[in-house]
């Protein structure tokens, strides 16, 4: 046997660390949730924003963006003479709509221009499968990937688009991916949907034809050249294109892929930063608790080897091993575990996220922190028990200890006695005696709860800020988006389509908002002051009617503006005759999702000077003949663009389940195996430490189960008293994951639901009943006379 | 099983041919190779016998924490070594009382509630504040563990031995523990149990002097009972020479 060549110390340590496999094994794995789920977050993090550098390194995506209504191409040389520009092109982008066969439902999209020279130079896209288009060749397109993989399409094949009301039959060449739609989303809205958005790839001459551009361009792209003030170009550009109907450039962190991949990456950073150190904390208290009792137990032991001479190093240095064999396992199991959930996350963002490449690669020094972090838990929880260790004079070490004094019991549990049994009373003065225990075990047991509420809630708040969100706010089924400003008439032609309730017009136009230093691009919507169906709500969620004058604008807004009721905010209206004007604030209302800001139609008309005119409507439906709905909006010219509400929710929910389903779920486990380590860990040591009571009690004729109530009686009791305090935790730990995940883009509410409260005690109480049983065989399999024989 | 005081000639105990090893091969041990025995009720058995013979064995497996490796062990007519688990629970529950060396006792009980945890279970039971009072300790009562002193603590196990009225005590060196003064204290105690509860008794030691308190002293070496020895005219505990 390899254990004989060892010396009887590091035997004594083979043998003491199988006896405590169990224990040991719950912390290290303990650890190893704390390690893995930093280096997932960790590294998924790095992984990505890596990616997605190289990305836009080798595509060449753009810096800037200039939207115009249309400028002649030969502008392009003043816009590339521009200070801090490296390189600028030209393009024509604008929304289609999409008829592919086998979806009756329009699909809302965006086509784009191709130069000549295959593909642009920035915003350069990636040739999946198939070929560039033919320039001899109108009708060919390239198509996004994930919209053409969700409808099936491949090259060769056909589908229709809607060109500024021009219905159009395009065949598809090649399959690309590109850096502008790594996360493929429909303005508007907070998930993506690959069925319902699509994007293709024209012939520039082709797409010019359609769009009356010839010679124009709607859109100009740039790269900027290292260490240029974005800012002061932005405005360049503004000024440059005022004549030509911009409606304001903006950089890559307006750019909306690109800004929900910045939100994603935050998220990651969020958790990663939250979580490991709550499991790390946990590991620290774990160890502490066992080591220190171990430790306790072992007194007589440690008083012997150094009476024979063994130095306190030497003793110390036996505890330390142990400590550091159960730390180097949780590592172990926190990388394997690490880098196979973020091999894991990575497949899984593979699918909302279209990279042409993205590989989960930790670099080294995130394993180094995890590492470092490790074995930074393990000195801090078992410092004081190591130094008692040391300090142990053998004399008194030899000494048996003498019966735990329970003299000191409270006088409320004496005075209870009269009313309880005799085990009852062994229990409560148990956690008397040993209060810091307890509270340790009620504390660890908490922790646990309060991480799965924390990992847990966020469904339900996801489902509260969709409900507001789709039933409380907007309460449309269909929006539709005309091309150009229309009179409002234009409304009754979309109120003749089979099918419709009723209709509301909207306008939406695009500005800037000022306030002092302070600047947003933002559109505007104008709505009706009694609107039904796309409302605004007050804080308390009751709709409220937009004031005739001045302008609403959500919480988010208003908190990044830094402005209030009553002050006046300066809008620039970038459409039309573009005036500037300074508008007071009227009211703030609840959003969750992105930065509205809402007007009186009529006051919103009567400030651009215009007659009443509008840009969209919002629909009710019956549900009954949306097919021939849809079917008509495909074939209304005016028609940019529509949005159906029912698929959106669906698109959400779907992706709740996927995404945050499968986070939801590790989280469950992680915090599960806590739950069970620390029930386990407790039920384990108090065995070890009160076996001969219990063996004894066994030889008086108490039978199993009266002995195994004692024992797990108090263990049972302090898990029932951790609940209220994991409730406690998981709402302050909800409520600080609410207040990180704050963004422009959504907010979550914190809502947590009751039956998050309840699963999360559910799976504690499972999790205790798993380790009462666990320990319940060993109480079964107690040997009594053992027990009988030696002193302690 | 209805064993008392007036039926003196009544078997208490009666073992045969028991036999106990542990391991296997060559570290096999046989601690015990055939032992017959049979106690009558109501008497005072002393098991003498150096370190190592099987005299903890024997007494374990009378009293139902262990199981012989061959032979039968009867209780009165019942066979002990039929029993499963639960039914030499119950045995022990109903029938036997237990003292040993290290006490044992449950330290967040006070004296009082030691006893009661057994008294509590069984069905002809003393009051344990009575119980108390046959070892001398009803002025402790309320007393934990941590406050007695060994000799104390001691008598608290045997008062909790007694206090269900059991059929036998088992005492496994009651005395191996304390000095020779609290010895005989704790040993009046045991022999006041068996005198007017009249238990059956089998107290282990390693101490010839004991022996005189007993009906009858049994020799065991090598896992044998080698000699018997009847006292007609037993001592009191307070004449024995330590
Ligand atoms: N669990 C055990 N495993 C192996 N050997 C044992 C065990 N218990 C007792 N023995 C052996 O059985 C023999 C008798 O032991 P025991 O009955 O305790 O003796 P004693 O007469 O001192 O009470 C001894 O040789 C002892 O080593
Ligand atoms: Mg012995």
């Amino acid at each position: 046997m390899l254990i004989e060549l060892l010396k009887p110390l590091n035997r004594k340590l083979v043998r003491d660390l199988w006896a405590i496999k169990g224990q040991g094994l719950a912390i290290a794995i303990v650890i190893g949730c704390g390690v893995g789920m930093y280096l997932m977050s960790r590294g998924m993090l790095l992984s990505l924003s890596e990616t997605r550098a190289a990305y836009y390194e080798r595509y060449r995506f753009a810096d800037v963006v200039a939207p115009v209504k249309r400028a002649p191409n030969a502008l392009l040389d003043e816009i590339t003479a521009l200070p801090g520009v490296r390189r600028a092109e030209t393009r024509i982008r604008a929304g289609v709509i999409l008829d592919v066969e086998g979806s009756s439902a329009p699909i809302t999209g965006e086509i784009q221009s191709l130069p000549e020279v295959p593909t642009p130079h920035i915003n350069d896209i990636v040739l999946r499968r198939g070929r560039y288009v033919d320039p001899q060749h109108e009708e060919e397109v390239l198509a996004l990937d994930a919209f053409a993989e969700a409808h099936g399409l491949g090259p060769g094949d056909h589908l229709h688009a809607i060109l500024n009301g021009t219905r159009k039959r395009l065949t598809i060449t090649g399959i690309v991916l590109s850096p502008e739609y790594i996360y493929a989303i429909s303005p508007g809205e907070i998930v993506p949907d690959k069925k319902r958005f699509g994007v293709l790839w024209m012939n520039r001459e082709a797409l010019a034809n359609a769009f009356d551009l010839d010679g124009a361009f709607n859109e100009a792209v740039l790269l900027t050249s290292a260490g240029s003030n974005e800012d002061a170009l932005i405005d360049q550009l503004d000024t440059l294109l005022k004549r030509y109907g911009a409606t304001g450039a903006y950089g890559r962190d307006q750019q909306i892929s690109d800004q929900f991949l910045t939100n994603e990456i935050d998220q990651l950073e969020t958790i990663g930063r939250i979580l490991p150190p709550i499991f790390l904390l946990v590991a620290t208290f774990l160890l502490n608790v066992v080591v220190g009792r171990l430790i306790d137990t072992e007194r007589e032991q440690i008083g012997l080897l150094k009476a024979f001479g063994y130095t306190d190093r030497d003793v110390a240095i036996h505890y330390l091993k142990m400590i550091g064999v159960i730390v180097l396992l949780g590592i172990l199991v926190g990388i394997v575990l690490g880098t196979w959930l973020g091999r894991g996350l990575a497949n899984m963002y593979q699918d909302f996220f279209k990279f042409p490449f993205l590989l989960f690669r930790a670099p080294l020094q995130v394993y180094l922190v995890a590492v470092g972090v490790s074995l930074l838990v393990a000195v801090a929880g078992t410092f004081s028990s190591v130094r008692r260790v040391m300090q142990l004079e053998p004399a008194v070490a030899m000494v048996p200890p003498p019966p735990p004094d329970y003299s000191r019991s409270a006088r409320w549990i004496e005075r209870l006695s009269a009313w309880i049994d005799q085990p009852t009373r062994m229990i409560l003065r148990h956690i008397y005696r040993w209060p810091r225990r307890a509270a340790m075990a009620v504390l660890g047991i908490g922790m646990s709860m309060g991480l799965l509420i924390g990992a847990s809630f966020s469904m339900d708040a996801m489902m509260y800020m969709v409900d507001i969100s789709f039933n409380v706010i907007d309460r449309q089924d269909v929006t539709v988006n005309f091309f150009d400003p229309r009179n409002d008439r234009a409304i009754y032609d979309v109120m003749h389509a089979p099918g419709v309730i009723t209709a509301e017009p909207f306008r939406a136009i695009p500005v800037v908002l000022r306030n002092g230093p302070r600047m947003r691009r933002e559109s505007i919507v104008g709505i009706l002051p009694d609107a039904q169906l796309s409302r605004v709500v007050d804080t308390e969620l009751k709709p409220v009617e937009v004031p005739p004058a001045g302008i609403v604008l959500s919480d988010k807004l208003a908190e990044l503006l830094q402005i209030g009721p009553g002050e006046l905010l300066r809008v620039e209206v970038r459409t039309g005759r573009r005036p500037e004007l300074d508008v007071p604030v009227s009211g703030v209302v609840k959003t969750y999702m992105g930065t509205a800001a809402y007007m009186d139609l009529a006051h919103l008309n009567r400030l651009l000077g215009e007659d009443t005119s509008i840009n969209g409507t919002y629909l009710l439906v019956d549900p009954l003949q949306t097919d021939a709905l849809y079917r008509e909006l495909k074939n209304t010219p005016l028609v940019a663009g529509v949005s159906l509400q029912e698929q959106a929710q669906n698109a959400f929910y779907e992706t709740l389940q996927d995404s945050l389903g499968t986070f939801v779920f590790f989280n469950t486990l992680f915090a599960g195996l806590i739950a069970v380590g620390v029930v386990y860990n407790n039920a384990r040591i108090s065995l070890s430490e009160r076996g001969r009571e219990l063996a004894s009690l066994r030889v008086l004729g108490l039978t199993r189960g009266e002995i195994s109530y004692i024992l797990l009686g108090e263990l049972g009791l302090l898990t029932i008293i951790a609940l209220p305090l994991g409730a406690l935790l998981g709402y302050l730990l909800a409520a600080t994951l609410v207040m990180s995940f704050d963004t422009e883009l959504f907010r979550i509410p914190l809502v947590i639901g009751p039956s998050t409260y309840g699963y999360a005690a559910l799976v504690v109480l499972l999790a205790a009943l798993g380790s009462g049983l666990l320990v319940r065989r060993r109480i079964d399999r107690l040997d009594l006379i053992a027990v009988l024989k030696t002193r302690e | 099983m209805e064993s008392t005081a007036t039926d003196s000639e009544a078997i208490a105990f009666r073992a045969e041919k028991l036999t106990k090893t542990y391991g296997s091969g060559e570290a096999t041990v046989h601690a015990l190779r055939g032992v017959d025995l049979e106690v009558p009720s109501g008497e005072m058995v002393v098991l003498l016998g150096p370190s190592g013979s099987g005299k903890s064995t024997l007494l374990n497996i009378l009293g139902g924490l262990d199981s012989p490796t061959s032979g039968r062990v009867f209780f009165g007519r019942r066979e002990l070594t039929a029993f499963d688990d639960r039914h030499l629970t119950l045995f022990r529950r109903e029938h036997v009382g237990f003292v040993f060396q290290f006490y044992n006792l449950i330290p967040s009980l006070t004296a009082r509630e030691n006893v009661a945890l057994v008294t509590e279970i069984s069905k002809n039971p003393m009051r344990p504040e009575e119980a108390l009072r046959l070892v001398g300790l009803e002025q402790r009562m309320e007393h934990f563990p941590a406050q007695l002193s060994g000799g104390e603590q001691q008598r608290v196990a045997i008062a909790r031995a007694i206090a269900k009225q059991p059929n036998v005590l088992f005492c496994d060196e009651p005395t191996g523990a304390l000095d020779s003064k609290t010895g005989i204290v704790v040993l009046e105690a045991i022999a006041r149990a068996n005198r007017e509860l009249d238990t059956t008794t089998m107290i282990i030691t390693h101490n010839a002097g004991i022996a005189d308190m007993a009906d009858r002293v049994l020799y065991m070496a090598d896992g044998r009972i080698q000699r018997s020895e009847r006292h007609p005219e037993p001592c009191a505990p307070d004449q024995l020479s330590w």
